[in-house]
């Protein structure tokens, strides 16, 4: 746990550095990556919360990210542009979205609830592609960035950084208390083994649904924040390759221990933008690198890091 | 009214056959190895793209065919050797990723090879008129020949199933893997058998396809969570059920985006009909498929959850 906290320490202090460094590197597209790493760090944090101490591997949680996209631009379009506002416009519909979705989710299991998520998550896509009012298939362009208490200082990318950044913090350590609490060892409990829970007077599926519920909701900031940072929301924010992006990112870093997900969601991101560089044809060999690690390892891509860094995590 | 409904009826039909040869390999693939495998929609892909390539060069669609079937179903071998076969006994998560990086390679290899931009195939001469049905309705001969050629692919698929040795062990490994394996089965090569022969399924609705959609590198991503839909309707792992699931959902898909806005109309403002049946449309199948699991949570036909 210690060295987790380490871990956890080291990699909030190298974000915060991220601004001054891009200031004085003249550099200032790092702060544009560094803000979208952070959007997609908080969808694999929320993702980790139930795929590593749930057991409940979602393949739809671009759903929620493209939920709070939205709510940023529906809200934005209404005259509300308010970030405190659009949070929580974001996470009601997030929470209500996962609500339906994963009481029906749940009366399933293992390859039946993949499915089925991702069947859900099409459904929003689809639902999203044919609202015409907002841009349908193309998406639309917001006309500015969020306001924060009635001033436009989010227009600043360094400014808008920290506010993500702070976000992500606080997700964080929210994230943190609730796996630590006794609802966390119940969730944690009923992936290791359901029948027992029940024989000891405990009912794991409204414990999942309520993960579910948390984890929905706080995939749906990174959203506001992924909005905020393109000033464009689309249909293509909920696209499945976002879903199955991000559970890469949860296993990159380990699952079930939360500040892996994190560094899982710098390390995918940053993987690419470096293929990218060198070829536009960067998903053959980003395929190619996830196949191989995921073959190489027997206990998944975690134990390959694991063993490659000597430690065990 | 009549015959456009009966023509649309048709046109579900069709896309619920192409389902069914879609999810035919998946559920078994899915059912008897429990393996979870998003690969599936780009061998689909890349049946369609190979028929392309290979009717062009030999100058017909029968002679593209006949080399597009066993090129796919050495693919589905190749890949089964090289990748599925060291997937079997890991945990669903690695399954999901070592095929999801397979989408993404597969998907990337096929737009450097044949480029972004949709391709079409040739119609084969013989099957490119039009049948007249009842009154001034007339229908492709190809989309019949569609429908016909997945039935017969249907009943020798059950032939097989519930008639021959290959299928009955089939239906062992699928409920008793240890105990067919312990009396002396060599499990792992039904296991390959299955997936190169799923795999070809899936290429051979590819190539059927090829003449009347747009080949690109995006169609097998739309295909794929259909087939997922069908199958979680149908029930995991049944053949009977990928049928009735594959059927029900390219009715319930094709009549719903050209019937719903006029049924709509009946209890809503025009305008606001054509909107609500626009965002309505493409969500039925999702829905019929959550109200399908309330009631049975394991699908129409499926044993276990």
């Amino acid at each position: 746990m210690r060295g987790r906290a380490l871990a956890a320490t080291l990699i909030f202090a190298a974000f915060a550095a991220v601004p001054p460094l891009a200031y004085w590197a003249n550099d200032p597209y790092l702060i544009v990556i560094a803000s979208r790493i952070v959007a997609f760090a908080i969808a694999a944090l929320a993702l980790d919360l139930i795929l590593g101490y749930g057991g409940m591997v979602s393949f739809g949680h671009a759903a929620f990210v493209g939920i709070g996209a939205y709510s940023v631009a529906i809200l934005g379009q209404a005259g509300i542009t308010d970030l405190m506002l659009q949070l929580l416009a974001a996470i009601v519909a997030a929470s209500a979205f996962a609500l339906v979705t994963g009481a029906i989710s749940l009366r399933t299991r293992g390859v039946y609830f993949i499915m089925i998520t991702l069947a859900f998550a099409q459904m929003a896509y689809f639902f999203f592609v044919s609202l015409s009012a907002y841009g349908g298939d193309d998406g639309m362009t917001l006309s500015s960035r969020s306001t924060l208490f009635g001033s436009d200082m989010l227009r600043d990318d360094g400014i808008f950084f920290y506010v993500s950044l702070g976000l992500l913090g606080a997700l964080f350590l929210i994230a943190t208390r609730i796996v630590g609490s006794r609802f966390g060892r119940v969730l944690r409990g009923s992936r290791e083994n359901a029948l027992r829970m029940n024989a000891i007077g405990f009912s794991p599926f409204r414990y999942q649904l309520v993960a579910y519920v948390i984890s929905g909701a706080m995939a749906s900031v990174a959203g506001v924040v992924l909005a905020n940072q393109t000033k464009f929301v689309s249909p293509a924010f909920m696209n499945w390759h976002v879903s199955g992006e991000l559970i890469v990112m949860v296993v990159l870093g380990g699952v079930g221990n939360l500040i892996g997900a994190v560094f899982g969601a710098v390390v995918a991101l940053v993987l690419q933008e470096f293929l990218g560089a060198f070829t536009d044809h960067w998903q053959l060999w980003f395929g190619l690198i996830l196949v191989g690690v995921t073959l190489a390892s027997r206990d998944g891509v975690g134990g390959l890091v694991r063993r490659l860094t000597g430690g065990k995590r | 009214m009549t015959n456009l409904f009966l023509l649309q009826l048709l046109n579900g039909v069709q896309l619920g056959i192409l389902l069914f040869l879609i999810a035919a390999g998946l559920t078994l693939v899915f059912g008897i190895m429990d393996f979870v495998n998003l690969a599936h929609g780009v061998i689909y892909m890349v049946g369609a793209y190979l028929l392309v390539s290979f009717a062009r060069m030999t100058g017909g669609y029968w002679t593209g065919l006949a080399l597009t079937l066993p090129t796919v179903l050495i693919l589905g071998l190749a890949l089964e050797l090289l990748v599925f076969r060291h997937l079997y006994d890991r945990s669903h998560l690695d399954q999901v990723l070592a095929t999801f990086g397979l989408v993404m390679v597969v998907t990337e290899a096929v737009q450097i090879i044949w480029g972004a931009a949709p391709l079409t195939a040739a119609m084969p001469e013989a099957l490119s008129g039009s049948i007249p049905l009842i009154g001034p309705l007339r229908y492709p001969v190809f989309r019949l020949a569609i429908i016909a050629a997945g039935l017969l692919t249907g009943l020798g698929l059950w032939y097989i199933i519930t008639r021959t040795r290959i299928g009955m062990r089939l239906r062992a490994g699928a409920t008793h893997r240890g105990i067919v394996s312990a009396l002396g089965v060599d499990i792992g090569k039904l296991f390959s058998l299955i997936f190169a022969f799923g795999a070809m399924l899936a290429g051979f609705a590819g190539a059927l396809v090829a003449p009347i959609l747009s080949v690109d590198p995006g169609m097998g991503e739309s295909v794929l969570i259909l087939a997922f839909v069908v199958i979680v309707i149908g029930g995991i792992g049944s053949i009977k059920g990928a049928f009735a699931g594959a059927l029900l959902v390219g009715i319930v898909d094709t009549l719903g985006r050209s019937f719903g806005p006029i049924v709509l109309r009946a209890v809503l403002e025009p305008a606001a009909a054509g909107q609500a049946g626009r965002v309505l449309a493409p969500m039925l199948v999702y829905i019929l498929m959550a109200m399908v699991l309330a009631v049975r949570p394991a699908g129409l036909f499926g044993a276990k959850a």
